[in-house]
């Protein structure tokens, strides 16, 4: 008998995801590496709605987790669309999508 | 699932995979297999899904997560083609802030979350779809509405920001 399986050890996944993607979103130079990261973090963020959905059960708003889960990879799949655009569209102009040396904005 | 020890060990294995995979994308130096490792993230975590009775979402986990998006972004691997190299996954200089700062939110994180003395109410072991069918059109028309209208926008604006211009 290991033990029972609840909230808590689903969020321990979730937040473990969160800081593998903000180790990634911090420390990387290549952008698409930016953007796996970020999509880990989505990923922690749905798992935590899903397990809330399923382990925080309200009769008045069934699946409201699922819900938000779903919009997340809805809005998750355009964000990656135009972010991988504007990444081509950087590549084409400037040569690079090393983030460090995308300094067109900086001051 | 009926045996709780076959449940636990299921889950401890998939964690195990997930998190894994997940720091093999931010460590591995080469960014196609970071893409790979990816894939493979995404698809424990559909099963961590399937494991929270989310049947709907593992199906759409395994073709959006896991099918299409990786597509993209193996593409723009590809279209950014002097970034194939060993080192294309590289850190900056940034390695141990990030490190330290990751592990500050994960702490922050775990040591707000897990504690919390959050309602509890199991959702009934049965299928999902229906319900989250019901729900979506019932109870968040305006969102669902909101996102099929950004799902355009962001095609339309795909389509306008990687176009190349006509000379």
């Amino acid at each position: 008998m290991i033990g029972y399986i609840g909230l808590q050890q689903f969020l321990v996944v979730s937040v473990g995801l969160f800081a593998i993607g903000v180790y990634g979103l911090l420390s990387k130079r290549n952008a698409i590496s930016l953007l796996m990261a970020v999509e880990l973090m989505f990923n922690s963020a749905n798992v935590a709605l899903v397990a809330f959905a399923r382990f925080g059960y309200n009769g008045a708003q069934p699946l409201a987790g699922q819900a938000f889960a779903l919009f997340i990879i809805t809005i998750a799949a355009a964000e990656v669309a135009v972010a991988i655009a504007i990444l081509l569209l950087i590549y084409r102009l400037r040569g690079t999508v090393w983030v460090d040396e995308i300094d067109l904005m900086r001051w | 699932m009926s045996n709780p020890t076959i449940f636990a060990i299921l889950f401890y294995v998939l964690a195990g995979l997930t998190l894994a995979s997940a720091i093999a994308v931010v460590t591995v130096k080469n960014i196609v297999h970071a893409a790979l490792a990816l894939i493979a993230t995404f698809f424990f975590v559909a099963w961590l899904y399937l494991m929270l009775n989310a049947d709907l979402l593992w199906v759409a986990q395994l073709l959006i997560y896991a099918g299409a998006i990786p597509v993209l972004l193996v593409f723009a691997i590809m279209l950014t083609r002097r970034s194939m190299s060993d080192t294309s996954n590289a850190e900056s200089g940034n390695k141990l802030w990030g490190a330290l700062i990751a592990a500050g939110v994960f702490l922050l994180l775990a040591l707000v979350l897990l504690p919390a003395n959050w309602r509890t109410g199991v959702y009934p072991l049965n299928t999902t779809v229906r319900v989250i069918g019901t729900e979506l059109v019932n109870r968040y028309p305006v969102p669902f509405e909101v996102v099929s209208v950004l799902l355009l926008v962001g095609l339309i604006g795909a389509v306008v920001l990687a176009r190349r211009e006509a000379e």
